[in-house]
């Protein structure tokens, strides 16, 4: 479970999160969705620890992470633009990122989920910006955390390459995984999640599940849903 | 023919028969501790011109030895004689003296008298060879002495002030003097000459004098060669003098805030061939001296390689190394009518397209840092700076507090080789 | 830490540029020992071209190197590892590698051409840790830029500046407040703004070797016996150690407080 307290972040004059409370339960697919600069991607990163909050708390399990690393042993993280060190080849990044963990991996499912075993010793410079987004969910997802967090997992991805993705992180949930994602891709949330948070200004606007969205907005796509809340804060 | 042969037979059985003659006169007398005759002075008294005193090894405490005769004094095996009460050991008032092979000692400082290890007074032909005179006040003083030789000496001092120490050899008012093969070591001067003429300095050690390695005074038509000069305050200072000969000596390592290799002041006609001025804080410091020839120099680490002031005229500077010098050329004087050509200067920033061994275009030594390290000592920090370059650079390009007449317009390109 | 060096220590390695770097120095130290066979004469040379060149080399090489691995870093930072050991990792392959490079690069010529034997071998290892010191401190300067902008154009235009600063700039003021106030005794001012640039630190302990007989006739007696002594060479090593320690420190903090 996570819990965040209170929280607040300003760049500058712009308060990205304000005052933000919320709780993610476990073994759940967590949409984080809302239009640009409204604070999704300042949340996760806050969550693990590349931005410092300006106050607040941020609990995992009941403990308290901020300032410490150790804690992102339990967190799988695709971060949205992936680059590497490019005179590196994908086993060598894996091979890195494994000795990093110091924890067990299973690349090799993903390899051939993802059909990548041609690309691997490919220098990573070298590689199209699918194929790099197929080695940065290579990365995160290798290893067995009980946390998983994607900034836009389905960037850059073939047709194929996003059906396996999807099918792979539903079984993921049925280990018992907590997963918490952001993406523009509609159907990504109508298929796979739980639990969608919306947020509008630093602040969450709602937080419930999917069904209950579409209720409230009085709609049956979640599309048209959000372009009525834009509408409606942008009216205010 | 016969006759003339017969003539010459004769003369030449009369010369051998006088030499052989004054030969078996001679005597000889043994000095020692244990013999019947104890002391130098009694020996002198018993002696008789041409004898020899054989003095045997042994501590001698003894007072002022006055030698009145022509006779020669030779230590065996290393003799000590030690002034009793500090004052002069050896005087010698008569001509044709030679004292070897003696330690002197314990002659001290007294500024009344300039008390010496060996005194010659107002004589001529004399030797002083091969004696070591430790901690004396001065060590050999020559006063109106004419035609002698002092050679294979060690002169050793222990001067810790310039106002409390004497000289090595001190010359006043000498003719003919050869100095040669002496070690000189911790007076206040290690040769001073004044009013010496017609004298030859070769092959000698002075090192560690407070003063002058080798000072000249009003002395004319000297000659000093092979030479080396370390950790002096100065070097050779050469002084209202003329005509003196200074060849293949070298001036190293003299350190100081007025340390020099060399300095020249108000001197006439001389010249610098050869030499080697190494590691020294100014190589030559020249102050207000003409027609001087420089040849063949090496200028090499120091600090300044030269300084002139004072009004320098017709000086040739040419065919020198002037080799990682911090600064070349320090000129604070007009500097007209002087000759600096054919130099190598090891930063000599031009080119030669035309394959002569000449570079190209001229070489401006004097640089605009030297004048700012005058103005502001400290500046020294900033040497090597990228800062210090440009404004060097600049002022190359043009000059303004620069002498523009101050140029070597036939720079060498390679090391000049110096002759043997 | 180790393991993140490591990495970025071969990231490094492969890096044409620093390839380029090391052929520079290679070729330079080379030519100048062909063209003369006077070791001093070298050093000197070189010296003039190593003081100015290392810093902006290292300063330049550090934010390109900065910027261009910032995603790794950020990879990195989403590991269990904490920043310090991220940043101090990857910056300690960016130092080894830059210094690794140098000292071949000169280092491997002076062995060849013999400096090995002669009397300024002391003079040339002064000269290649200096170097060494000095790509050190600079490219700390290069993260410590890097991480307070954000922008590439603005950060790669202050690291300029700050070369040009402490290359050239700095000497100029130095000179200038000592034409000022030339009538006070600027013994111990001197001293202290010597110390307050790096570049014009590593070049006094340069001219301590090259140029003691000029500073022997420096007449006053704080910096004669202050650059005579080894107390002296003691205290700017010491100085440089500083030079290096609290830049890195600020990194550290800078890196810490930072958001990604």
């Amino acid at each position: 479970m996570i819990e965040f307290t209170n929280l607040n972040k300003s760049f500058g004059k712009n308060h990205v999160l304000n005052n933000l409370d919320l709780e993610i339960r476990g073994n759940s697919i967590t949409a984080v969705i809302g239009p640009n600069g409204s604070g999704k991607t300042t949340l996760i990163k806050s969550l693990l620890g590349l931005v410092i909050p300006d106050s607040g708390e941020i609990k995992l399990d009941g403990i308290n992470i901020l300032g410490k690393s150790k804690f992102r042993n339990q967190i799988a993280y695709l971060p949205q633009i992936a680059r590497f060190p490019e005179n590196l080849n994908g086993m060598e990044l894996i091979d890195m990122i494994k000795n990093l963990r110091n924890s067990p991996a299973n690349a090799n499912e993903l390899i051939q989920l993802f059909d990548f075993e041609k690309e691997l010793y490919k220098k990573v410079g070298t590689l199209s910006g699918g194929n790099k987004q197929k080695l940065n969910l290579l990365l995160c997802l290798m290893f067995d955390n009980p946390l998983i967090i994607l900034d836009e997992p389905s960037n850059g991805l073939d047709p194929i390459a996003l059906i396996n993705l999807k099918t792979y992180l539903k079984n993921l949930k049925l280990k018992g995984k907590t997963i918490v994602l952001t993406t523009h891709i509609m159907s990504f949330i109508e298929e796979l999640v739980d639990n969608i948070i919306f947020l509008l200004n630093g602040k969450i606007y709602y937080n419930g599940s999917l069904e209950k969205l579409l209720q409230m907005e009085n709609t049956n796509r979640l599309e048209l849903a959000i372009a009525n809340i834009l509408l409606k804060s942008q009216n205010k | 023919m016969i006759k003339s042969s017969e003539i010459f037979a004769l003369g030449l059985l009369m010369i051998l028969l006088s030499i052989s003659k004054s030969y078996s006169n001679v005597s000889t007398i043994i000095v020692c501790p244990n013999c019947e005759i104890k002391t130098i002075q009694e020996a002198i008294d018993d002696a008789q011109d041409g004898d020899s005193i054989i003095v045997h090894a042994g501590s001698y405490y003894t007072e002022n030895i006055i030698i009145t005769k022509s006779i020669r004094l030779k230590g065996l095996n290393n003799p000590v004689i030690i002034s009793k009460d500090g004052d002069e050991i050896i005087t010698v008032i008569s001509d044709n003296v030679s004292i070897e092979g003696l330690t002197l000692k314990n002659v001290t400082l007294n500024y009344l008298k300039e008390r010496s290890a060996i005194r010659v007074k107002k004589k001529k032909n004399f030797k002083i060879n091969n004696n070591i005179i430790i901690d004396c006040f001065f060590g050999i003083y020559l006063e109106h002495a004419n035609n002698g030789t002092i050679s294979n000496n060690k002169i050793y001092g222990n001067a810790t002030t310039e106002a409390e120490s004497g000289n090595a050899i001190h010359a006043w008012y000498c003719e003919n003097i050869t100095i040669h093969n002496n070690i000189l070591e911790g007076h206040r001067d290690g040769i001073y000459f004044e009013f010496v003429n017609n004298s030859n300095i070769f092959d000698n050690l002075s090192e560690k004098n407070k003063r002058y390695g080798l000072h000249f005074m009003f002395s004319n038509d000297d000659k000093y060669v092979n030479n080396t000069f370390i950790d002096n305050g100065v070097g050779v200072a050469v002084m209202f003098s003329r005509r003196i000969e200074m060849r293949n000596n070298s001036f190293i390592h003299n350190w100081g805030q007025a340390s020099y290799g060399l300095l020249l002041k108000e001197i006439y006609d001389a010249e610098i061939i050869n030499n080697i001025f190494k590691d020294n804080t100014t190589g030559i410091f020249v102050e207000g001296s003409n027609r001087i020839n420089y040849h063949y120099n090496n200028f090499e680490r120091n600090g300044w390689a030269i300084k002139f002031s004072g009004g320098c005229e017709t000086n040739a500077i040419t065919s020198n190394n002037f080799i990682n010098n911090t600064l070349d050329l320090v000129v604070s004087t007009r500097m007209n009518d002087n000759i600096f050509q054919s130099n190598y200067w090891s930063n000599y920033t031009g080119y030669d397209l035309d394959k002569d061994g000449i570079g190209d275009i001229p070489h401006y030594p004097v640089k605009l840092f030297s004048y700012i390290i005058n103005e502001v000592p400290e500046a020294i920090l900033l040497m090597r700076s990228l800062f210090v370059d440009i404004i060097n650079y600049t002022e190359k390009v043009s000059p303004v507090f620069t002498p523009k007449e101050v140029q070597d317009s036939k720079p060498v390109i390679q090391l000049i080789k110096r002759p043997k | 830490m180790f393991k993140i060096f490591k990495y970025s220590l071969y990231d490094m390695i492969r890096n044409r540029w620093l390839f380029y770097y090391m052929g520079f120095f290679l070729i330079l130290t080379s030519a100048l020992l062909i063209l003369s066979n006077d070791f001093t004469q070298v050093l000197i040379t070189l010296t003039n071209i190593i003081l100015a060149l290392t810093p902006l080399i290292g300063i330049i090489f550090g934010v390109i190197y900065y910027y261009n691995t910032k995603e790794f870093i950020e990879l990195l930072l989403t590991q269990p590892v904490d920043r310090k050991a991220v940043f101090s990792g990857v910056y300690f392959g960016l130092a080894v590698s830059l210094s690794l490079s140098l000292a071949s690069g000169v280092g491997i010529p002076l062995i060849l051409f013999g400096v090995l034997n002669s009397s300024v071998l002391v003079n040339y290892i002064v000269l290649i840790v200096l170097s060494i010191v000095l790509s050190i401190v600079f490219s700390l300067f290069s993260f410590i830029i890097s991480i307070k902008f954000d922008n590439k154009v603005k950060g790669f235009g202050i690291a300029i500046c700050l070369w040009l600063f402490f290359a050239l700039l700095y000497d100029g003021i130095f000179l200038i407040i000592l034409m000022l106030f030339k009538a006070y005794p600027l013994d111990n001012l001197s001293i202290v703004l010597s110390m307050l640039n790096p570049i014009g630190l590593a070049r006094v302990l340069i001219i301590i070797q090259l140029d003691i007989s000029a500073m022997m006739g420096y007449s006053g007696a704080v910096i004669k016996n202050f650059f005579g002594s080894s107390l002296g060479s003691m205290l700017i090593t010491l100085v440089l150690v500083l030079w290096i320690t609290i830049p890195y420190y600020y990194m550290i903090r800078l890196s810490k407080a930072k958001d990604f």
